[in-house]
């Protein structure tokens, strides 16, 4: 078990190196001198050119790679052309926001798909699985920044119950949450009910409904922890489909985590805290890909890797 | 496309015994008549003000009210039809003209070029499609045609993949082994036997794209990335409409229910599609 951690921490180094590289290359594509972008329109040469010279540009494109990785490495993403500290101190002071957005949004999503998707399972063709099938296409269909806006109008405007921005009362992330999470009900109660429709016709859940075990059992204990590991495979990478959402979520809520920093610095033409943003969501990624491949062994003991 | 074995109906049958699809089937009828007749009969100029009318509620003669520039919001939507839906059609088709015949010299020689070309599309995967673009139009600037590259750009992987898949299969059947043994080239080869044969994966593979690049790239338009207000794309009225939302709500209505039907009927006629020309999976 343990090589196979580490063998699969070594696979995602090549994946890693070729997102850094592909960063690098966007951030080198860029139309424009990236000195006078950062220093502003109001410096003088002389400033420009000592600031290219601080930030490495001057060096050949080789030399600026090889740093470039070398402070990577080192965490090292330079500094915020905008806030004026490093881009890691910056992102490190926001990510909690969009950690907490991302987990109350998935706990959502996660409880209210595999809820549904059963019920969509074990009463198969009812108008419950209908209305089960239907609101899922919907779900997936729906623009997130729409969905935002429409929750703010009955919400906040409407009903005047929950705060339409920001993070300062705790009430603040329910509409967030809200948006978010629902993105990923549909895809989660899809693949839960798919999954769960495969187990019930398995031999085992015969044999356990035969010898009388009650029907709440055989779903529980029988059935869903078998349908589980498409349903946490999809779980996973849904987180990686929120952090995207987190963007949108975030900027439509004024709400202060990396998204909304993304964005933000878009605007700001703040280069050094794009590249490290873009950078994050990227290595979030592959990450919690790998950790979703290890979770598998944890929760199916049928599976075994050698 | 070989004929249909014996007993299999035809697919275009099939699709038209799926219920959903027929239904996403005539919205995009509905919406491709908009679009492309929309703006030659609606007496309208997308840019003309009337500042004496903004923010109107509906009315009989504004049915939907007017926007933040006092213009029809029912026409500006038909107007705004051709470039939203514009932007998804012309982004697909970037994404497939890279995509597909990259998929395709990826599965059909293998080796190496499969080994870079995969490492490519996994890379390219690992940046959730929405900050792909944004990080894109970051660079590039604003605009339709930037738009339509960063969208189309973050398109790519998925026809990366499914031709590769369809390209892996064929290389082992027999008519193409037999033309590789009569000296037929190999672009010949890909471009007459692989890629025909992956139509049918493109077709629903390009479906499902749409509504993914309408989202994306009324997303851009939303954040003010993409095409620039007063021009009236969905995403961009849509973001528009979020600064005014406290004193007309009508106004973030419409927009999002437009994108939001597009996306959903794309959805359903890939479904109906996949589960027409792919029996296997139905």
């Amino acid at each position: 078990m343990l090589s196979y951690v580490g063998r699969r921490l070594l696979a995602a180094i090549p994946t890693l190196w070729g997102v850094a590289t592909a960063v690098f290359i966007m951030a080198r594509l860029l139309p424009g001198d990236p000195a006078r972008v950062i220093a502003g329109v109001l410096a003088t040469q002389d400033q420009v050119d000592r600031l290219r010279w601080q930030l490495g540009l001057d060096q050949p494109l080789p030399v600026q790679y090889l740093d470039f990785l070398g402070r990577l490495v080192r965490l090292d993403l330079g500094t915020s052309a905008h806030y004026g500290d490093s881009v890691t101190g910056e992102i490190a002071s926001r990510l909690p926001y969009t950690a907490e957005l991302a987990f109350a949004a998935l706990a959502i999503a996660v409880v209210v798909g595999v809820l549904g998707g059963a019920a969509a399972a074990l009463r198969r063709n009812t108008a419950i699985d209908l209305a089960i099938s239907a609101v899922s296409v919907v779900g997936i269909s729906m623009p997130t920044y729409w969905l935002g806006l429409m929750l703010i109008i009955v919400f906040a405007i409407q009903l005047r119950v929950l705060p339409a921005a920001g993070a300062d009362s705790p009430a603040g992330i329910v509409l967030p949450a809200l948006t978010l999470g629902l993105l990923s009900v549909g895809l989660i109660a899809r693949m839960t009910r798919s999954s769960l429709l495969e187990v019930l016709g398995q031999d085992y859940v015969r044999t356990a409904r035969a010898k009388g075990v009650p029907p709440s059992r055989v779903v529980l204990a029988h059935a869903l922890r078998n349908a589980l590991v498409p349903i946490v495979t999809a779980a996973g990478l849904q987180l990686g489909a929120l952090m995207g959402g987190a963007v949108v979520t975030e900027t439509v809520f004024g709400w202060p985590g990396v998204g909304r920093l993304l964005l933000d610095s878009i605007f700001s033409r703040d280069y050094p805290m794009v590249q490290g943003l873009v950078l994050l969501f990227a290595v979030t990624y592959i990450l919690v890909n790998l950790l979703v491949d290890l979770l598998y062994v944890a929760i199916d003991p049928r599976v075994r890797y050698i | 496309m070989s004929a249909t074995s014996d007993g299999a109906e035809a697919p275009w049958r099939r699709l038209l015994r799926h219920r959903s699809a027929v239904a996403g089937l005539v919205v995009l009828a509905l919406y491709a008549v908009v679009a492309i007749v929309g703006p030659l009969v609606v007496p309208f100029d997308p840019v003309r003000q009337d500042l004496g009318d903004i923010l109107l509620p509906p009315s009989l003669a504004h049915p939907l009210g007017t926007d933040n520039f006092g213009r029809d919001e029912l026409l500006v939507l038909v107007y705004g039809a051709r470039l939203t839906l514009g932007l998804g059609v012309l982004a697909v088709l970037v994404g497939a003209g890279v995509g597909a015949p990259l998929g395709a010299v990826s599965g059909y020689l293998g080796g190496w070029v499969d080994m870079l070309v995969q490492r490519l599309a996994e890379i390219m995967l690992a940046f959730p499609t929405i900050v792909l673009a944004l990080a894109l139009v970051a660079g590039l600037g604003p605009g339709l045609r930037n738009v339509v590259i960063a969208v189309g750009v973050s398109s790519i992987p998925g026809f990366i993949r499914v031709v590769r898949a369809s390209a892996l299969q064929l290389r082992a059947l027999m008519f193409v082994e037999a033309a590789r043994a009569l000296g037929v080239p190999s672009w010949a080869i890909l471009l007459r036997h692989v890629l025909p044969n992956a139509a049918a994966p493109m077709i629903v593979q390009a479906t499902i794209q749409m509504g993914v690049a309408i989202l994306v790239a009324a997303g851009l338009g939303f954040f003010g990335l993409g095409v620039e207000p007063p021009t009236p794309e969905w995403g961009a009225l849509l973001g528009e409409a979020h600064t005014y939302i406290f004193r007309d709500a009508n106004l973030a209505t419409f927009p999002g229910l437009c994108i939001m039907l597009a996306v959903l009927a794309f959805n359903l006629t890939g479904d109906g599609l996949r589960d027409a020309l792919d029996p296997r999976l139905a």
